[in-house]
C-alpha cells in the first residue's frame, strides 16, 4: 500500500497551478538573495558567515551560562522571566496571566516557535481569542492551516484564495486585488491592535548582555503587537541567544539578506523590559518565555547540536530541489525543508516519519547557503544512520543487507564482476554495440520500480575495462 | 522547578558545570569604513529612495519647517516631543499636536492622525534606516499608527552603518526600552509576492535630512 505521504505528495506534484506558485516564490527568493550578497554590494559575506557560525557555535556550548546572563538582564530591566517544558507549560503561563490580568484578547506576532507548540489552538482551548497580525499568517489562521514557508507562511495561496478566505470568513465583498485585501486586513487588525490587552511575540534574537528580545519584519505588526498591549510576552526557544547586542551587527546583515533579500527588513525592534520611567508609551509589563521542547535533549549530541544555530532565513528551503517540488505541507512537522528534515527527526524521535532524513538529493545547495553553515547533507546522513540502525535492530532490511553483501563480494573479485557485467549487457543491450541500453525497461518493475520510473540511464557504450584492454593493446602495438 | 530542571539538563548535556565561566568568545566584529558626511548623504538618500520613501535636504532648520508644511497640507499630525522639531519650528506648524506625556491620549491621537512626525536619533547611510530610541521625547507610535511617517534629523547624526551604531551603542538597553531600526515604508509580499506597502505601519516616509 502507497503510504499516506506518497500520496500527498503526488496529489503536489500534479497540481500545476501549485507547482508554478512554489517555482516563482522561490526563485524571486533566490534571485533577490544572490543579488543582495553580490560581492560588490557585501564583499565579507564569506566572513560574516564564518564570524556567525562561531558565535552560534560559542553561544550553544555555553547555552547555560548565557541562558542565567540573558535572565539576569531582563530582571535588571524590570522584566521578568519563565521557563517553560514544553507547549503546555507555555500556556499554563499565559493563562494564568492573562487570569490575573483580566485579558480577553491576545494579539500574536509571526513565530514559528508558537506554531512549534500550537499555541493559537491551545489558548483558544483556555477561550481566549488569540490573533495573527502578520498578514500571511493571519490569512493561515483564518483557513485554519500551517505555514507553507518558514518566512512567507501563505506562499501557497492564490489572491484568489485570499478572496475566498477574507469573505468567508470577515464577511466582506469579494476582493481579489492584493493592495486592497492588504486594507481589508489593515482595518480588521488595526481594531484589534488597539482593544487587545496582551501581545505575543516571538524572538529573532535574544540578547544576553542586554536582556533584549529582537524582532525583525516588514509589515509593522511585531512593533504593534509590543506597543499597543499594557503587557508583552515573548516566547522564543532557548537557541535564540546571542551573547552581544554589538553581533547583531553580523546576524542582522545576513538574516534579512539571506531571507528576502533585503539589506535589512523594515523593522528591527531591540526591547528590553517594560517601558521607563518617562517614556510615553510601549507595555508596562515584559515577560520572557524560554521554551525547551526538547532543545536540551539535542545539546547532547556534538555534531548535531549545531541544527539548534538555526536563525529561520528560509534560504534552504527556497534552494532545495526537493522542498521546491513537494511544497511545505508534505513534511510531518511545522519546520519544512532541509532544516525541517534534520529538526523534525530529533525533536519528534526518528520513528515518526523515518523516511524524512532520506528525502533528499544530498545536492548540497542547503549548505551552500545556510548563513550560519549548518553542515544539513551531513546531518541528514547522520540521520540516515541512525535510522538504519534502529531498523537492524528490530531486525529488518535483511533483504537489503544481503543485497550488499553480495554486492560487496562480487565488488572484490574482478573476474565474477566482468562476467556479471558482460551477462548484463548481453541481457540489457540492443545489440546495437549500446550496453544497458534495455535496463530502464527490464529493472522498472518490482522493488526497482520506484527509481526507474523517474529516472534512466544515460547513454552506454563501452565498458571501461574494455576500453582499458584496447588501449593497452593499441599500447604495446 | 522549570528553571533548575531546564538549566540542569543543558549543563548535563555540554558537560558543564554550575557557575562554570564560557570558553573565549570570539572577539566582536565591527568594521566602520571612511566615509565624508557628503558621500553618507548620498547614500542615505539613494538607500531610502529605493525602498521608495521620499527624501528631502534642508539648507536651514526653516527649510525643512517649509517641506514639512508642503507635505501635511491641511490635515492632521502628531508630532514627537524631540526638541530638535521645536528648534525647525515645525511642532508650531498648523493642524500639528504635540507635547503628549500621557499614553493613552498620545495613542488616541496618533490612531486619528494622517502624518507623524518625529526626528531620528542616528540614521544608517548605507542601509537608509532610521533608528529610533524610545524616550521622553520620542513615543514609538509616533512613527507607527499614522499611515505617513516624516523624520527630520541633523546631518550629523547620519552613521556609515550597524556596524557604527553598535560601536556608538554597545549596549543600547542601558538607555531605552526600545530601539526600532526603520528601513523604508512599511510592506509585505504576503499575497503571491506582490508588495504592497503600508500594512501596519506607515506607507509612505519622508526622510529630512538639515
Amino acid at each position: 500500500m502507497t503510504p499516506l505521504y506518497q500520496i500527498r505528495i503526488q496529489k503536489a506534484l500534479a497540481d500545476a497551478r501549485l507547482q508554478s506558485a512554489i517555482y516563482a516564490a522561490t526563485g524571486r527568493l533566490m534571485d533577490h538573495r544572490r543579488q543582495a550578497i553580490a560581492p560588490d554590494v557585501l564583499p565579507d559575506y564569506q566572513e560574516l558567515r564564518t564570524q556567525a557560525n562561531l558565535i552560534k557555535r560559542h553561544t550553544i556550548e555555553n547555552l547555560d551560562h548565557y541562558l542565567e546572563q540573558f535572565e539576569a538582564q531582563v530582571r535588571a530591566h524590570g522584566g521578568r522571566v519563565k521557563y517553560a517544558k514544553d507547549g503546555a507549560e507555555v500556556v499554563e503561563f499565559l493563562s494564568k496571566l492573562a487570569k490575573e490580568k483580566g485579558v480577553r484578547l491576545i494579539v500574536k506576532s509571526k513565530s514559528m516557535t508558537t506554531e512549534e507548540i500550537e499555541l493559537n489552538e491551545r489558548l483558544e482551548n483556555q477561550r481566549l481569542e488569540t490573533v495573527e497580525t502578520d498578514l500571511g499568517e493571519y490569512i493561515i489562521q483564518l483557513a485554519h492551516e500551517r505555514p507553507y514557508h518558514i518566512v512567507a507562511p501563505a506562499l501557497h495561496k492564490t489572491r484568489y484564495d485570499v478572496a475566498e478566505i477574507f469573505s468567508r470568513r470577515l464577511g466582506v465583498e469579494n476582493e481579489v486585488v492584493p493592495e486592497k485585501q492588504t486594507k481589508i486586513a489593515r482595518s480588521v487588525l488595526r481594531q484589534k491592535f488597539l482593544a487587545a490587552d496582551l501581545g505575543v511575540s516571538g524572538a529573532n534574537f535574544l540578547v544576553a548582555d542586554s536582556g533584549a528580545v529582537v524582532l525583525v519584519e516588514n509589515e509593522g505588526n511585531a512593533r504593534l503587537t509590543t506597543t499597543a498591549p499594557k503587557i508583552h510576552v515573548a516566547v522564543a526557544g532557548i537557541e535564540k541567544l546571542i551573547p552581544r547586542a554589538q553581533d547583531l551587527a553580523v546576524f542582522l546583515k545576513l538574516l534579512g539578506r539571506s531571507a528576502t533579500g533585503q539589506a535589512l527588513t523594515v523593522y528591527t525592534s531591540f526591547l528590553s523590559g517594560p517601558r521607563r520611567s518617562g517614556e510615553i508609551d510601549g507595555p508596562d509589563e515584559f515577560y520572557v518565555v524560554l521554551l525547551d521542547n526538547g532543545r536540551t535533549k539535542l545539546l547532547a549530541d556534538r555534531d548535531k547540536r549545531q541544527s539548534l544555530y538555526c536563525i529561520r532565513c528560509g534560504a534552504c528551503l527556497n534552494h532545495c530541489p526537493v522542498y521546491r517540488k513537494i511544497g511545505g505541507h508534505n513534511y510531518p512537522w511545522v519546520y519544512s525543508g532541509p532544516i525541517g528534515a534534520i529538526l523534525s527527526p530529533q525533536f519528534q524521535g526518528l520513528t515518526h516519519d523515518p523516511w524524512l532524513p532520506f528525502a533528499s538529493s544530498l545536492c548540497g545547495a542547503c549548505a551552500d547557503v545556510c548563513p550560519v553553515k549548518i553542515e544539513i547533507p551531513k546531518l541528514l546522513l547522520e540521520l540516515r544512520s541512525e535510522v538504519m540502525k534502529t531498523r537492524e535492530k528490530e531486525g529488518g532490511n535483511r533483504l537489503e543487507r544481503l543485497g550488499f553483501r553480495i554486492w560487496a563480494w562480487v565488488m572484490r573479485h574482478p573476474r565474477v564482476y566482468e562476467m556479471l557485467g558482460l551477462a548484463a549487457s548481453a541481457i540489457m543491450s540492443d545489440g546495437n554495440g549500446k550496453w544497458l541500453s534495455r535496463a530502464p525497461v527490464l529493472l522498472n518493475r518490482g522493488p526497482f520500480k520506484a527509481w526507474f520510473s523517474q529516472r534512466d540511464f544515460p547513454p552506454q557504450g563501452k565498458s571501461f575495462r574494455h576500453l582499458w584492454r584496447m588501449r593497452t593493446k593499441v599500447a604495446r602495438g | 522547578m522549570s528553571r533548575e530542571h531546564l538549566l540542569h539538563k543543558a549543563r548535563t548535556a555540554l558537560g558543564r558545570s554550575v557557575g562554570q565561566a564560557p570558553g573565549l568568545a570570539p572577539p566582536v566584529r565591527l568594521r566602520i569604513p571612511e566615509t565624508h558626511l557628503e558621500a553618507r548623504i548620498a547614500s542615505l538618500f539613494r538607500a531610502v529612495e529605493n525602498l521608495g520613501g521620499k527624501t528631502h535636504r534642508a539648507g536651514s532648520p526653516a527649510d525643512a519647517c517649509a517641506y514639512v508644511a508642503s507635505v501635511l497640507g491641511s490635515k492632521a499630525a502628531v508630532a514627537s516631543n524631540a526638541p530638535f522639531l521645536r528648534e525647525c519650528g515645525i511642532t508650531g506648524l498648523a493642524g500639528v499636536r504635540t507635547n503628549f506625556t500621557d499614553r493613552d491620549a498620545l495613542r488616541a491621537a496618533c490612531a486619528a492622525a494622517d502624518f507623524g512626525i518625529t526626528s531620528a536619533d542616528y540614521a544608517l547611510a548605507d542601509t537608509g534606516t532610521l533608528v529610533m530610541l524610545s524616550s521622553r521625547e520620542e513615543a514609538r507610535l509616533v512613527s507607527l499608527l499614522p499611515p505617513v511617517h516624516i523624520a527630520v534629523l541633523p546631518r550629523e547624526r547620519i552613521l556609515t552603518g550597524l556596524d557604527e551604531l553598535f560601536t556608538i551603542l554597545p549596549r543600547p538597553a542601558e538607555q531605552t526600552s526600545s530601539m526600532v531600526l526603520i528601513t523604508g515604508p512599511s510592506r509585505t509580499a504576503d499575497i503571491e509576492q506582490i508588495l504592497v506597502r503600508g500594512v501596519h505601519g506607515p506607507g509612505e516616509i519622508h526622510v529630512v535630512v538639515v
